[in-house]
């Protein structure tokens, strides 16, 4: 019987780790909002009331929660395949101008019915190209991913400033002589149709809801995300089952590359129709984050999403009520990323236990924290 | 403008320009050696840069260049304590959790950027002056590009043989090497793996912050947010590009420090494309675009590597 009342315990040490390690990080931030003379409760009740206080307001969360949503469910392959891609935040811009640039100059040679559609898929397309990258280097290299995606985000960022300033520059702004940098607005039949007007949701969310369900069914139901995953786990293993290691590293990083080119899209067609200066800067980071906190699987990004949109949505109300710059959010994300990945020792230290009482070992929580780590090249 | 007058101009800026690279890739050599990656260096370096021009700077507190760097130090080593916590105490995988603490440094440097300093600073006047050093400064060329430097620039150039020194020569630098190698034996000698690795991932975190004072007090005086766009990253692949050798890693925060700055060497060289100016993005993409070549390149350095690098130790389980 004590084993018994053990064996829960453990069970709810795994499923709260996340949520007690959000919850330390949203003490940390109120600490902080503390010292720097804002008062805590106040802004979390603003951020909460920005968030779902009314109904307009959980429309405008979801909206914020719909290109995270599919940016987390990519990073979620990446991740499971043992890729630690951070390069979600280049791969956005890439699939984004790409899509801006498809839809604008080869926009009138399709059927108005089929754009949006044909947008989208480029924007993946051109996200994936630009996962492939990395990729690439890292089966054929050994170049570390995280090193390389950082440095493709910056090379992404001046791409998107040059294009949109120089080659893409609308020509209204050229025409005004006020040369603010933004591309043309894309044409109306790729813009994606808005579900409750006058709030800017978009059928973008249900994108990403399908997403959530195909990305678990490749994972968990197809032998090419068995693949992705038995790679993740130990590649040393996977290579002597007789597995191309090299072709699921980069099919990883093409996957999770074109989804969050696929988010980029999504926001052009869906919200701004035009990629402007600061168009979906953060974006990227945030889907990492998402996704952790999600545990990795794609159905746990649906409601991690929901979350995470809220609290950004709610920061947005806390800057404009409150003052408090919205870089508190940024801050309160590292917090949560720090602890929920330390939050990982706790669990495996119950399924350590667990085994070491003889007992079926626990299902896997965490295949990132588990995996053998490599030497860092 | 001949090549040697471009030379006499640009030279003293590379060096200037290199030291905050060097700074943070040469704390981060100690860390690596030890078996930890920081990949956090960038938010540390983002968090030292704002509170060193913060202390320094009139608008700030105005306690000057040598208080900045202090406070700078400071706070760079308690973000290295606790990513040692996060990292060694608690095992964490090292690459997420460094993004982790990039993050927080980037929204917290922000954050207080935003409301301390209203969102303006500069350290102009304050920050860390050029000094000429009597005699030496005087040779023609030479003395210029070398010897009129900020006490920074001297500073981190004169560590490069000191921390090489360390590294190979001394105890210290044995137990680093050792518990980056094979922290099972390392312990069963009678090392504190924990105890070593805490030193080294500390130290790191405070050249870290010491680069971003570098940064905001001896090289800009200003400080912007993301100001690092990347550096810290840099810095991080150029342990890899050196071979985790502290002279090595200096060569390469000098080329990095040219690449950074094509955009000055571009003006002086009147270089051009096609009749017009070559636009900046591109030569901004430089750095980065050279930094994966780096990476494709360091792999063949792969066998200096540290055998632990990015293992958790724990012991009694290798």
């Amino acid at each position: 019987m004590r084993t018994r009342l053990y064996f829960s315990r453990g069970d709810l040490v795994i499923a709260l780790a996340p949520i007690i390690a959000v919850l330390l990080a949203l003490v940390a931030g109120a600490i902080l909002l503390l010292i720097l003379g804002a008062n805590p409760i106040e802004a979390y009740a603003t951020m909460i009331d920005g968030a779902f206080g009314n109904q307009a307001n959980v429309f405008r969360t979801l909206t914020r929660a719909t290109p995270l949503l599919i940016i987390a469910i990519g990073i979620c392959i990446a991740f499971r395949g043992g890729v630690t891609n951070i390069g979600a935040e280049g791969q956005v811009f890439i699939g984004a101008i790409t899509a801006t640039s498809f839809s604008l100059g080869l926009g009138a040679a399709f059927p108005p019915a089929l754009l949006a559609p044909l947008t989208l898929i480029v924007g993946f397309l051109a996200g994936g190209f630009w996962g492939a990258i990395p990729g690439f280097l890292k089966a054929r290299f050994e170049v570390n991913e995280i090193l390389s995606t950082v440095m493709m985000n910056e090379i992404a960022v001046q791409i998107l400033l040059f294009l949109m300033a120089g080659p893409m520059l609308d020509p209204e702004q050229i025409a005004a002589g006020t040369r603010v940098p933004q591309t043309a607005e894309v044409p109306e039949a790729a813009w994606l149709v808005r579900l409750a007007p006058p709030s800017q949701l978009h059928v973008g969310l249900f994108v990403g809801l399908v997403m959530a369900v195909v990305v678990y069914v490749l994972l968990w139901r197809t032998s090419i995300g068995y693949r992705i995953r038995a790679v993740g786990q130990n590649k040393d293993a996977a290579r002597y089952a007789g597995m191309s290691v090299q072709r699921y590293i980069v099919l990883a990083l093409v996957l999770s590359g074109g989804l969050a080119g696929l988010a980029g899209a999504v926001e052009l067609t869906g919200i701004t129709h035009r990629v402007v200066e600061g168009f979906a800067v953060g974006y990227g980071f945030s889907g990492i984050v998402v996704a952790l906190f999600g545990r990795l699987h794609p159905l746990g990004a649906i409601p991690s999403a929901f979350l995470f949109g809220a609290l950004l949505v709610g920061a947005d109300k806390m800057q404009r009520s409150m003052q408090i710059p919205s870089a508190t959010i940024t801050a309160l994300q590292g917090l949560i990323v720090i602890f929920v990945v330390s939050s990982e020792f706790f669990v495996r230290r119950y399924t350590a236990r667990r085994k070491a009482q003889g007992a079926t070992p626990a299902p896997t929580t965490s295949e990132l924290s588990q995996q053998a780590p490599e030497a860092a090249i | 403008m001949n090549f040697g007058e471009i030379l006499a101009q640009a030279l003293p800026l590379t060096l200037l320009f290199a030291t905050p690279f060097l700074f943070a890739a040469l704390g981060e050599v100690f860390v690596q050696r030890s078996g930890v990656l920081n990949l956090g260096v960038e938010g540390m370096m983002l968090m030292g840069a704002f509170c060193a021009i913060y202390v320094a700077a009139p608008q700030g507190l105005g306690a000057g260049a040598f208080a900045g760097l202090l406070v700078a130090a400071l706070v760079g080593a308690l973000l290295g304590l606790a990513m040692a916590v996060v990292s060694v105490s608690l095992q964490a995988e090292q690459g997420i959790s460094g993004i982790g603490f990039t993050l927080f440094g980037l929204g917290l440097s922000s954050l207080l950027f935003r409301l301390l300093a209203g969102g303006v600073i500069t350290a102009q006047g304050t920050g860390f002056q050029p000094i000429a050093i009597p005699l030496l400064s005087e040779i023609p060329v030479i003395g210029k590009i070398f010897f009129q430097q900020n006490l920074l620039v001297y500073a981190a150039f004169a560590l490069v043989p000191i921390l090489s020194w360390m590294l190979n020569k001394t105890r210290w630098g044995l137990q680093i090497r050792a518990v980056g190698q094979n922290p099972a034996a390392a312990d069963s000698m009678g090392i504190n793996v924990v105890r070593v690795r805490y030193a080294t991932v500390i130290f790191g975190g405070m050249m870290a912050g010491i680069a971003g004072a570098a940064l905001s007090i001896a090289v800009t005086s200003v400080f912007q947010e993301n100001m690092t766009h990347g550096d810290g990253f840099i810095a991080v692949a150029l342990v890899y590009f050196g071979g985790w050798s502290p002279f090595r890693v200096m060569l390469g925060a000098l080329l990095f420090s040219i690449a950074n700055n094509l955009q000055i060497w571009a003006q002086l060289m009147n270089m051009q494309i096609g009749g017009a100016p070559i636009p900046s993005n591109l030569l901004i993409m430089v750095p980065y675009v050279l930094t994966i070549a780096v990476l494709i390149f360091a792999r063949q350095r792969k066998h200096n590597a540290p055998a632990a690098l990015t293992r958790p130790f724990q012991r009694g389980e290798n």
